[in-house]
């Protein structure tokens, strides 16, 4: 089996360690070596939360190396644009279409850079990006803290396994109340027609 | 079977497992899940204690009297515990003992990044360090058994990397060891126990014979190994480093250890005598480098790799391309070629919560125009502008002592020390007692949320809960100062502006030693919340006031403020020092 390294982008509170947990556990039901690294600490203030998953048959670092990531999945535009150069050319780029301006921006002292702008940093550094209404859609469901499942679902598509391992383990890490509107979500991001 | 688990939770795992029956430890990142994992296993007594040192302590006392024990703690937090540390490598134990250090390269939640694996050779014990979670949980259990074979405290060391890190962890089908059946007994042997200089110094004889004996040992314990490959590179690694290098050599020859201290020599040396050039790749201090190089043995190091920061395997891979020792890696070169710039990007630091206490109280003490000397927590947070209202962070406790110190120098400014209700009962208490005894001029201010809510809202001896969930007696911070002698002593709202400012001007004007609790329960721990106020963009003058309150729901809008209602908490500090009256509820 080939290596695959997913790199995982938010703010605090969006939910990534979560997704990463999932991703984490579909990866060991599909019989890869996982390992997943990210740094809690001060995230939860509302700064930038970086996850690393990476499946394979040998996996040693837990660290998704600069230049290897064959995916990464941003839950917030500006955050997402920090990691160019992790991406593996023809790396694929999971962009959740929401703004969170940080402070500075609130500020009026920095500007929030555009779409226009995010797409070309990423896409210069060999990624291909594909814009996801996770937040939208999540917040149609009912509950906009879900995009990152949303996300996952699209990530499934690309990853070419089947949905069993992915609802086993929606099953097994939602808590109860929650599992039925994370599984709709899930399956609405697989459902998406993406470019 | 097999399940992800952190570093953190293999560790308490392999506790579990190993008959472990005591812990205690007082939080601290990246080490906190260690005891709130281990207190969660039946049959096992786990506790935060108010700090590192009576942590130690505690699980000193459990090993003495024949019960395995361990201790866990951030890096900077055996600095606390320390002075324990050395006496209990002198008298030994009589059950394992563990002690847990997890360490922050890269600074990620910390004041500082030293290495304790320095500490292994200061105090003269034995250190394993793990290089993924499955290690963590088996290097506890090799622990307790050295612990018992050498009469030792063992020391385990994680990094950031490891601790936060999930990999898959074999979960056994047999449980813990049953427990004993009859309690332990406590053996009198003051020879052993009692270090005065007559038995302290018999002591340190069987100190340093026993960390002969376990450097032998060393030799032959499978987990310090030889990887033969490429005899080109002969790679010296250990914990999360490790695993980085084998990214990048995987072909190379590695000397793989799991015991860091003390080293094996002989087995160093035939494995140098087994490649062309040896190379130590290790994170901060040239640990193994220099002891290696002590015994005469060629190699490289930090001439290669960097002494400061966190490594990771892109690093590993620049340094190693730099020196000649790995041709360049293309998608790096590609990527860097592109010229992909994300330095003009807005950066995202962390900032206290909306609806967070020390908000207001950092607008106070900015306005009052006083110095300020603080301390570490969420708090350390109003150093950051926009509110820049705290002048020193050191360390745990340090706050109160710095403030005394710049008044005896005879410093004009009106000074406040501030430190947060968990901190206070960590290392505040006695730098408070000597505001007091030598009188200084010096405002305490208590920043009390009522829980230790920077690493993740754990219980303290405020709050009449322990860690696992007993209510106990709360030692009430008001009773106690009040105790000591502090007649000066004022409970605040931060909510209420007025009123603080109020009352921290009777303060400083009072040329005496004083203390003012400032109370507000951390929001994000009472997930208490209250309606957003609303902006007339009519009244709005765009003065920024509003904003300078550092609130992450104000936003900037064309020519006024706006707030987010979903962000905000409602606490109304914007409504009071709107001066044009334009924020309402």
């Amino acid at each position: 089996m080939k290596n695959i390294d997913i790199l995982m982008a938010g703010v605090g509170g969006q939910g990534t360690i979560l997704a990463s947990n999932i991703l984490s556990e579909v990866g060991l039901e599909l019989g890869y070596t996982v390992k997943k690294s990210e740094v809690h600490g001060m995230a939860q203030r509302g700064g930038t939360v970086e996850s690393h998953v990476r499946w394979g048959d040998k996996v040693y670092a837990p660290l998704i190396e600069q230049g290897h990531a064959d995916f990464l999945v941003g839950f917030e535009m500006l955050e997402t644009a920090r990691w160019p150069l992790y991406l593996k050319k023809g790396a694929v780029v999971i962009v959740n279409r929401y703004r969170i301006p940080p402070p500075v921006v609130n500020l009026g002292k920095a500007k929030y850079p555009s779409e226009q702008e995010i797409k070309s940093i990423l896409t210069s550094a060999g990624g291909r990006v594909i814009w996801v209404e996770g937040t939208r859609i999540a917040e149609e469901l009912g509950n906009p803290a879900m995009a990152g499942v949303v996300l996952l679902g699209v990530l499934s598509n690309m990853l070419g396994c089947n949905e069993d391992a992915w609802v086993k383990v929606i099953q097994r890490l939602v808590p109860e109340k929650f599992l039925e509107l994370n599984k709709k979500a899930f399956l609405a991001g697989r459902a998406l027609q993406v470019a | 079977m097999k399940k992800m688990m952190t570093g953190n939770e293999a560790i308490a795992y392999g506790a579990y497992l190993n008959g472990v029956r005591v812990g205690a430890a007082y939080p601290g990142t990246p080490s906190t899940e260690i005891m709130d994992n281990l207190s969660k296993y039946q049959g096992v007594y786990a506790e935060w204690s108010p700090n590192e040192k009576v942590a130690l302590d505690t699980g000193t006392g459990a090993a003495y009297a024949g019960t395995r024990a361990m201790v866990s703690m951030k890096h900077v937090g055996v600095n606390v515990a320390s002075d324990s540390l050395f006496y209990a490598v002198y008298t030994g134990l009589k059950a394992g003992l563990v002690i847990v250090s997890a360490d922050d390269p890269g600074m990620h939640s910390s004041q500082n990044e030293q290495d304790n694996r320095n500490y292994a050779r200061f105090a003269k014990l034995p250190m394993l360090e793990p290089s993924d979670s499955e290690e963590a949980k088996e290097y506890v259990g090799i622990a307790l058994e050295m612990s018992e074979t050498f009469d030792t405290p063992v020391m385990l060391r994680t990094v950031t990397r490891i601790s936060h890190s999930s990999t898959p962890v074999e979960i056994s089908e047999e449980g813990p060891p049953a427990p004993p059946s009859e309690p332990p007994l406590y053996e009198r042997n003051p020879q052993k126990f009692v270090m005065v200089p007559a038995y302290a110094r018999g002591r340190h004889i069987v100190v340093e014979e026993r960390i002969k004996k376990i450097a032998e040992y060393a030799e032959n314990i499978s987990i310090n190994r030889i990887e033969p490959g490429d005899d080109n590179i002969g790679i010296i690694a250990a914990g999360s480093v490790y695993q980085y290098a084998k990214e990048v050599f995987p072909e190379a020859t590695f000397l793989k250890l799991g015991m860091v201290y003390p080293p094996p020599e002989k087995l160093i040396r035939e494995f140098a005598s087994r490649v062309k050039m040896v190379v130590a790749i290790e994170e901060l201090d040239p640990f193994f480098e220099g002891q290696i190089r002590q015994m005469g043995i060629e190699v490289r190091g930090k001439d290669i790799f960097p002494i400061v920061g966190e490594f990771n395997p892109g690093l590993i891979r620049q340094c190693s391309v730099s020196a000649g020792l790995i041709p360049a890696f293309e998608a790096t070169a590609e990527a860097a070629a592109a010229g992909t710039s994300t330095t003009e990007l807005p950066i995202r630091p962390p900032m206290l919560c909306p609806g967070c206490g020390h908000r207001g109280m950092f607008h106070v003490f900015r306005e009052s125009g006083a110095l300020v000397l603080g301390d570490i927590g969420c708090y350390t947070l109003g150093s950051a502008p926009p509110l820049s209202a705290m002048h020193t962070t050191g360390c745990m406790g340090a706050g109160i002592g710095v403030a005394h110190g710049i008044d005896k120098a005879g410093v004009k400014d009106r000074i406040i020390a501030v430190i947060g209700d968990s901190t206070f009962f960590h290392a505040g208490i006695h730098p408070l007692i000597n505001v007091l005894y030598n009188e200084s001029t010096v405002t305490v201010v208590i920043a009390d949320n009522s829980v230790t809510a920077m690493t993740g809202h754990q219980q303290h001896p405020g709050t009449g809960i322990t860690l696992q969930k007993k209510t106990t007696r709360a030692v009430n911070p008001e009773q106690l100062v009040r105790s000591l002698g502090f007649d000066k002593v004022d409970i605040c709202d931060p909510y209420d502006l007025d009123g603080l400012a109020k009352t921290l001007e009777d303060h400083l004007g009072s040329g005496k030693p004083s203390v003012i609790i400032v109370r507000r329960p951390c929001v994000l721990y009472t997930r208490e919340k209250s309606k957003a106020p609303q902006i007339d963009p009519e009244l709005c003058v765009n003065c920024g006031t509003c904003l300078e309150l550092g609130c992450s729901p104000l936003m900037q809008a064309e020519d006024y403020v706006t707030i987010d209602p979903i962000l905000c908490n409602g606490c109304g500090l914007c409504i009071q020092v709107c001066p044009a009256g334009a924020i309402s509820k």
